[in-house]
């Protein structure tokens, strides 16, 4: 009877915990996160609204997309491999993308930035760096007949810097610059 | 390299700036005094103790104290065991999940009741919005409080005068939750929310994706409510399946520094407590010291080898490794995530480690392998830490034929025997864990990689779960039954046997006079006793690991040259 005694306080204890920090606190900030940073809180979703007055969804600004075009911007390797950067494996595979960009834009002298040729953690990494970016300005210019200024500008428009002025590294948003590309954004 | 240096030192200075104020807020919150949130929460607090029949005062024996630790843990594990199971019959489940098995229901309970947070599954998959918010973020604050707990009444332990108690349980929980998780988590998930983290009970977002046309879904939830818990908690585990690497789940630099800093915010300042309740602020900043040059040591040579060692190839400009690394973190903020969250036992990951260069991965799984004390879990991480600097003492007080004491307290047989199981049991299971997982016969078909590195994955893994890490290289399958089933165990027992340990220490101290200081007294406070403690850490590490490192992540490193 003794050890039953205990077991009050610890199940009222666990359950009230449990409203506590799982109902309440939950409730709470969904509340306020939803009022104060509706669009953040729904997974920054990029809303355009049309000619015709409706509103079209391109997709998350947090989520890469997978371009394949001359004229766009094209991101990181799609998904995670896991494996150990000095593999064999690992340079085999980068050895492929680094060919397939060699297909993919022949006239490009220049050596290709080692984000495009790696996979990234969360697999969706939605930027690229400012070096991958002007890799591609020739590129696009020519498929869209635009000046490389006018894409470097378009490019320097949705790029971020880092936080500080020291922090975090720089970075260009592919699906924005590609929606601006195309006169969207 | 130089801005990799800036945020390091800035991340180091802020993080030291911050645990002064709030190991003096804890301290005063442990101790029962008045705090500025005092007038709003005496009357929820009276209220949450009126309704478990206690008072709050009620002082434990370390007997009774543990045995109410064990109890509100297996309240905690029953409860999550089942809603795993059943979370398919149950409301707030948008995506339909059904429930997960027996095997993987067990090893997550295991894994969220001990504070380590290993994911044998990836939650936007697996896991209905109850589960997560009801379950696991629920666990996420009580598994971290109950840390604390167990380490305020080892304090009271050492600052007791002949007594036979250690506090109230009940009340050191309730009190840590109400006054330091919660404000805390309120603080950093509204700044989460802000760069972008989600936070809602909609169901995912389908959306014809802009470059392919093709339908992409975006996975959402009540999300940042829990992450903000995950890393003030050293908890670790993700909402999502790719844990702060997916930019939902930490979108933006200023998310990331946020939550780099919120994983060493709460294990750096219980130092400054420490220091505080034992009334000699050098004896806190003693361990402090000892825990930041493990850091700063693993923080430089972890970079290092990003930066330097990453592959080199034709046609592509080397620039540090890329390779399961976001752009917006790089080298720099990816390896400081790395070498904070092994340092603590966190877990969490912003980059794969299954992708760090060879010496990299040493120093991710080294960390892990010396218990966990460089800074460590909220609460285990000192107590763990204590535990070696009471293991220093004795082997400084047989060098020199002195009874060992330590703040004023004889540290005898049994003591030291609570000692040992504090710092051997770790070791113990993580090497009995590894060697039984790769004499299974289809050890290798769990692995992505091959060679020397896959067997790094498997000694990751058991490191990590017998160190309630929870952090993995992603490459090994972990969702198998006899990994979920010893890993289950491992967690269970490495997370158990300390905090009893901790508490029959703490008992056993609180019983002891007080003895005054003096010529022959070893100081336990200046630089040679932390460099005595380093030693003892090392060596302790390295006789237990080093044999197993060679065939791992160093045969790694030297065949891959």
């Amino acid at each position: 009877m003794k050890r039953l005694k205990e077991l009050k306080p610890a199940l009222v204890c666990f359950g009230i915990m449990t409203i506590l920090c799982g109902m309440l606190y939950t409730a709470v900030i969904t509340g306020i996160s939803q009022i104060l940073f509706p669009v953040q809180a729904n997974g920054s979703i990029i809303t355009i609204l049309q000619k015709d007055g409706t509103e079209k969804e391109y997709g998350s600004k947090l989520i890469s997309q997978d371009f394949k075009e001359p004229e766009y911007l094209i991101g990181r390797p799609a998904g995670v491999t896991n494996l150990s950067p000095v593999s064999k494996e690992e340079k085999k595979l980068v050895q492929e993308r680094i060919d397939w960009w060699h297909s993919f834009d022949p006239g490009n002298p220049s050596d290709i930035p080692m984000d495009l040729v790696t996979a990234s953690g969360s697999g969706v990494d939605p930027h690229i760096t400012p070096q991958a970016a002007e890799y591609q300005v020739n590129r696009i210019a020519k498929a869209r007949g635009m000046t490389e200024d006018e894409v470097r500008n378009i490019i320097k428009d949705y790029t971020s810097g880092r936080f500080l002025g020291f922090i975090g590294e720089p970075a260009v948003n592919v699906l924005k610059v590609n929606l601006a590309l195309d006169g969207l954004l | 390299m130089k801005y990799m240096i800036m945020q390091d030192v800035f991340y180091i200075v802020v993080l030291m700036g911050l645990s002064i104020p709030l190991g003096n807020y804890i301290y005063k919150v442990m101790s029962g005094e008045k705090v500025f949130l005092s007038p709003l929460l005496v009357p929820v607090e009276k209220k949450i103790y009126k309704l478990m029949g206690t008072d709050g005062q009620e002082e434990m024996s370390a007997k009774k104290y543990a045995y109410s630790v064990v109890l509100f843990s297996v309240a905690g594990f029953v409860f999550l065991f089942l809603l795993l199971m059943l979370q398919g019959f149950l409301p707030l489940n948008p995506q339909k999940m059904r429930g997960t098995s027996w095997h993987l229901a067990f090893n997550t309970a295991a894994s969220f009741i001990s504070n380590t947070n290993w994911q044998a599954y990836s939650g936007e998959s697996t896991l209905s919005y109850l589960t997560q918010f009801l379950g696991l973020t629920v666990q996420n604050f009580v598994s971290a409080a109950t840390g604390i707990a167990v380490l305020f009444a080892l304090i009271r332990g050492f600052t007791a005068k002949q007594k036979t108690t250690l506090g109230n349980f009940w009340a050191d929980l309730t009190r840590i939750v109400i006054y330091v998780l919660i404000p805390l988590s309120m603080v950093v998930v509204l700044l989460l929310v802000s760069q972008g983290v989600v936070q809602t009970f909609s169901q995912y977002k389908e959306i014809a994706s802009f470059g392919s046309g093709e339908a992409q879904v975006i996975p959402l939830g009540p999300a940042a409510s829990q992450i903000a818990i995950k890393q003030l908690g050293t908890n670790g585990g993700g909402f999502f399946g790719m844990n702060s690497a997916f930019p939902l789940e930490n979108p933006t630099i200023l998310s990331n520094f946020i939550q780099v800093l919120s994983i060493l915010l709460i294990p750096a300042s219980l130092c400054v407590s420490f220091g505080k309740a034992v009334k000699d602020g050098k004896q806190g900043r003693t361990v402090y010291a000892a825990m930041l040059i493990f850091f700063a040591a693993a923080l430089i040579a972890a970079t290092a080898s990003e930066q330097l060692t990453g592959p080199m190839l034709n046609g592509a400009i080397s620039s540090g490794s890329m390779e399961g690394k976001e752009v917006i973190h790089g080298v720099g903020g990816s390896t400081l995530w790395a070498v904070a969250t092994t340092a603590a036992s966190n877990g969490s990951v912003n980059a794969m480690h299954d992708s760090l260069t060879p010496m990299a991965g040493l120093v991710t799984m080294f960390l892990m392998q010396l218990g966990e004390i460089v800074f460590g879990g909220v609460g285990s991480g000192l107590y763990g830490m204590l535990a070696f600097v009471l293991l220093t003492v004795f082997i400084a007080g047989l060098m020199v034929g002195r009874t060992p004491e330590y703040l004023g307290k004889k540290v005898e047989p049994f003591d030291m025997k609570m000692v040992c199981l504090l710092v051997l049991t770790p070791p113990l299971l993580t090497l009995l864990g590894t060697a039984v997982a790769v004499s299974m016969p289809f050890a290798a078909s769990w692995l992505t990689n091959s060679g020397a590195h896959g067997f790094s994955e498997i000694l990751y893994a058991f490191s990590s779960m017998a160190n309630n890490n929870g952090s993995a290289f992603a490459g090994f399958n972990a969702n198998t039954v006899f990994t979920n089933v010893t890993g289950g165990i491992i967690m269970l027992l490495v997370r158990f046997i300390p905090i009893g340990a901790a508490i029959f220490l703490a008992g056993n101290m609180a019983k002891k006079k007080t003895i005054a200081v003096s010529e022959g007294t070893l100081s336990t406070s200046n630089p040679t006793f932390i460099g005595l403690l380093i030693g003892v850490i090392l060596i302790v590490g390295a006789l237990s690991f080093l044999p197993a490192l060679a065939l791992g992540p160093i045969a790694d490193f030297v065949t891959s040259r």
